[in-house]
């Protein structure tokens, strides 16, 4: 009868940790994670792979997305609820950071800090990020919010029971409580109207075409050549998110 | 078996069952059929209207506009950009009226000054010192500026 060894001893000690420096000597061969281009890379076989685009040394902060995006989506008029709103960040010779966004940049933008005390200033037009391994998602308790095949983040109205939970689980803040219908809504990408071989209005309508939408998966679309060509980055990559969402020229100071 | 353990075991049967029944009831029928969420949604957002309908169907009436417009350094913006959606004007253009936006602050919202529009993007005035007494289409044409 052999004497049954105690994982205290010795020898298993040595082993264990001989395994442990070997897993992690492998590992840092891996190569490193790419959360950028994460998502954009071919994800739905079958057919597009949505994805966004926005150029911020087009955007001139008209705020004609966010208004057209509340007129063809029917979001309360109220400034407290965006599907897709506009920030404009100012960097002051002093090092601080000034981010205003009055009524989402529909009514446009004065400048309130003197030209001699501005270092940087620029706008950032937001919506949803579409993320592809979506963190909305992944809290829904009920199965209320999806992804669907061509990478769009939904919001089902019908089961959605108004926990909010995604509304906390956003790292970007795209989501809101709808006042009336109490449930979460929250950028479709214009769903109906991509289905109907439309662009999303906020698009549509953008008048320097500083955004644009398209299939990833098509690498002659506007949106891949997009993404080829310039220098992109998407918001809070280190949270892995997946997100969808391309800016050109986009600060570091960006939230 | 003893009798208050065939009790339990009766309990337990019927609130099993009823769970079942309940879930076989209250659970949608679309639901898990692509995912773990309710299919049909996917067609009721699909189907809901649309608002801004595109230059496309702005071109039939009003055609000699819009090539005075596409040839102009606003050739690229659409027309509801700026006069708002034009549904309800499409389906009946007599009564329903588009917006004609003439106000200084307006055409402010793209061109007044601001360090951060970008210079090449975009034509910017001071709205302020720039002829304060009109509107800025007593001078610019806006399908033409």
């Amino acid at each position: 009868m052999t004497e049954k060894k105690t994982s205290l001893s010795r020898r298993n000690f040595f082993k264990n940790a001989g395994i442990a420096a070997g897993t992690l000597v492998a590992a840092s061969t891996l190569p490193a994670f790419d959360a950028v281009l994460f998502a954009a890379v071919k994800r739905n076989t079958k057919g597009p792979w949505y994805g966004i685009a926005i150029d911020i040394e087009k955007c001139i902060g008209c705020g004609t997305c966010a208004k057209t995006c509340k007129i063809e989506n029917n979001v309360p008029q109220e400034p407290f609820f965006f599907r897709s709103w506009v920030e404009q960040y100012t960097i002051k010779k002093d090092g601080t950071l000034k981010v205003v966004s009055p009524n989402g940049g529909i009514d446009g933008f004065t400048q309130s800090i003197p030209a001699e005390e501005i270092e940087k200033t620029f706008f950032v037009p937001k919506m949803c990020n579409h993320c592809y391994k979506s963190p909305c998602i992944q809290v829904c308790p009920v199965g209320a919010t999806y992804e669907t095949d061509e990478g769009i983040v939904l919001v089902d109205e019908k089961y959605c029971i108004g926990c909010k939970y995604c509304i906390q689980a956003c790292p970007y803040g795209c989501r809101y409580f709808h006042p009336d219908k109490h449930v979460v809504d929250k950028c479709t990408l214009c769903f109906h109207r991509i289905k109907k071989g439309l662009n999303p209005a906020c698009m549509d309508n953008c008048p320097t075409k500083a955004r644009i939408s398209g299939d990833l998966n098509d690498p002659q679309s506007a949106i891949s050549k997009f993404i080829r060509t310039k220098n992109v980055y998407v918001l809070k990559p280190h949270l892995n998110t997946g997100s969808k969402l391309y800016y050109n020229a986009l600060n570091q100071e960006v939230r | 078996m003893p009798l208050h353990l065939k009790r339990l075991l009766m309990t337990g049967v019927v609130i099993v069952s009823l769970f079942l029944l309940l879930k076989h009831a209250l659970t949608p029928d679309s639901f898990g059929q692509y995912g773990h969420y309710r299919g049909n949604s996917m067609a009721e957002i699909a189907a809901l209207p649309v608002h801004y309908t595109g230059n496309s169907s702005c071109v039939s009436c009003h055609d000699t506009i819009i090539t005075m417009k596409s040839e102009s350094y606003h050739s690229d913006l659409s027309c509801e950009g700026c006069h708002g959606a034009a549904y309800k004007h499409i389906a009946s253009p007599k009564t329903e009226k588009l917006m004609k936006p003439d106000s200084r602050e307006f055409c402010g919202k793209c061109h007044s000054i601001n360090l951060a529009r970008p210079e090449k993007a975009i034509v910017q005035v001071n709205i302020k010192d720039h002829h304060p007494e009109k509107n800025c289409i007593k001078c610019h044409n806006p399908h033409q500026p």
